[in-house]
């Protein structure tokens, strides 16, 4: 692997995951906010409200995990190699 | 590769060698195994095949021990499918999902529960069956394959009507779905469980002892999570290619 790619491979990495970070954590706050609002307006809803939560939460984190594999292939099967 | 050394240069430390990208080659004709990943789903498969020999063996009316444990497992299976599928279509489809869930927990529980880096194999290691990719795009396929017979079974042709559901317009976009899903489906599990396990041999490549307890704890509530949500996900696309547009049944 010449340097280049490999210097340039690490930072694209780095940024995929960054970035791809961005998003979903607005999100899963966003979510967890609105949930933690529905619990204290009706506690006795609190199982309902943590299962879709957490379905939801699985979700959102798959955007990153999408960015996590792009980084992964730069760094471990990278096509430019 | 180079950059790979990097995580297996701690020979310090023989259990926290981190591979990705390595594999156990097989050999078979023209093709290459990646033999690891058969090893541990072998094993996997072998586990639920025993733990439903021994709850099956000795059935009794009340239930007790092996018995009681499956027959909640199934329980949860089926309020599952239930919920996603429908009450009056959901029954057939209840092995298919259940199989999706029990094989994929167990998979990643195994790849995090048992010890497999005390087991040499000549290239790479043992770990979840779920971390190869292959295995996560296989399970995908096969969903595909399950949506698209429930649906052409339930509605013959007029299934593809669809496509041009609600408008013709939309005809790319529904089209596109249908490679979309298989590939969310893949990579959301295949990330997950590749992610928590380089995060836990990081942390132990950096603090061997007691530190990546939490973490790894974190990591069991995951992939038990990613289990859930993928059968879920299984039973959701089941049940909308068995309902027709525009008669949602349940909420």
């Amino acid at each position: 692997m010449s340097p280049i790619v490999a210097a340039s491979s690490v930072i694209a990495a780095a940024l995929a995951v960054g970035l791809a970070a961005i998003g979903p954590g607005l999100g899963q706050g966003n979510a967890a906010g609105q949930a933690v609002e529905g619990i204290a307006r009706q506690p006795e809803a609190e199982g309902k409200i943590r299962g879709t939560l957490l379905l939801s939460l699985a979700f959102m984190e798959a955007l990153t995990i999408y960015g996590l594999v792009v980084a992964l292939v730069l760094l471990f099967a990278n096509p430019f190699a | 590769m180079d950059i790979l050394t990097g995580f297996t240069a701690t020979q310090v430390f023989p259990l926290a060698e981190l591979e990705v990208g390595k594999h156990f080659y097989w050999q078979i004709g023209n093709f290459n195994l990646h033999g690891q990943v058969f090893l541990t789903s072998w094993f996997v498969i072998l586990v639920l095949v025993i733990a439903s020999l021994l709850a099956t063996r000795n059935l009794q009316q009340v239930p007790g021990g092996m018995q009681n444990f499956m027959e909640y497992a199934l329980e949860f299976i089926r309020n599952l499918a239930k919920d996603q599928i429908g009450e009056k279509e959901y029954r057939p489809w209840v092995p298919f999902v259940g199989t999706l869930f029990l094989f994929i927990f167990v998979a990643n529980w195994s790849g995090a529960l048992i010890p497999w880096k005390v087991l040499r194999i000549p290239a790479s290691e043992l770990a979840a069956p779920t971390n190869d990719i292959n295995t996560t795009v296989a399970l995908a396929l096969l969903t595909s394959l399950a949506y698209f017979y429930a649906g052409f079974r339930k509605r013959g042709l007029g299934y593809l009507a669809k496509y041009i559901e609600p408008t013709p317009i939309l005809l790319p976009i529904n089209i596109l779905e249908d490679f979309t899903k298989p590939l969310s489906l893949s990579f959301r599990l295949f990330g997950n469980i590749l992610a928590d396990e380089l995060v836990v041999a990081v942390l132990v490549l950096l603090v061997p002892l007691f530190v990546p307890l939490p973490v790894m704890a974190l990591g069991l509530f995951t992939s038990a999570i990613q289990a859930l949500i993928f059968a879920t996900l299984a039973a959701a696309y089941i049940g909308e290619a068995l309902e027709g547009h525009g008669e949602e049944e349940h909420e």
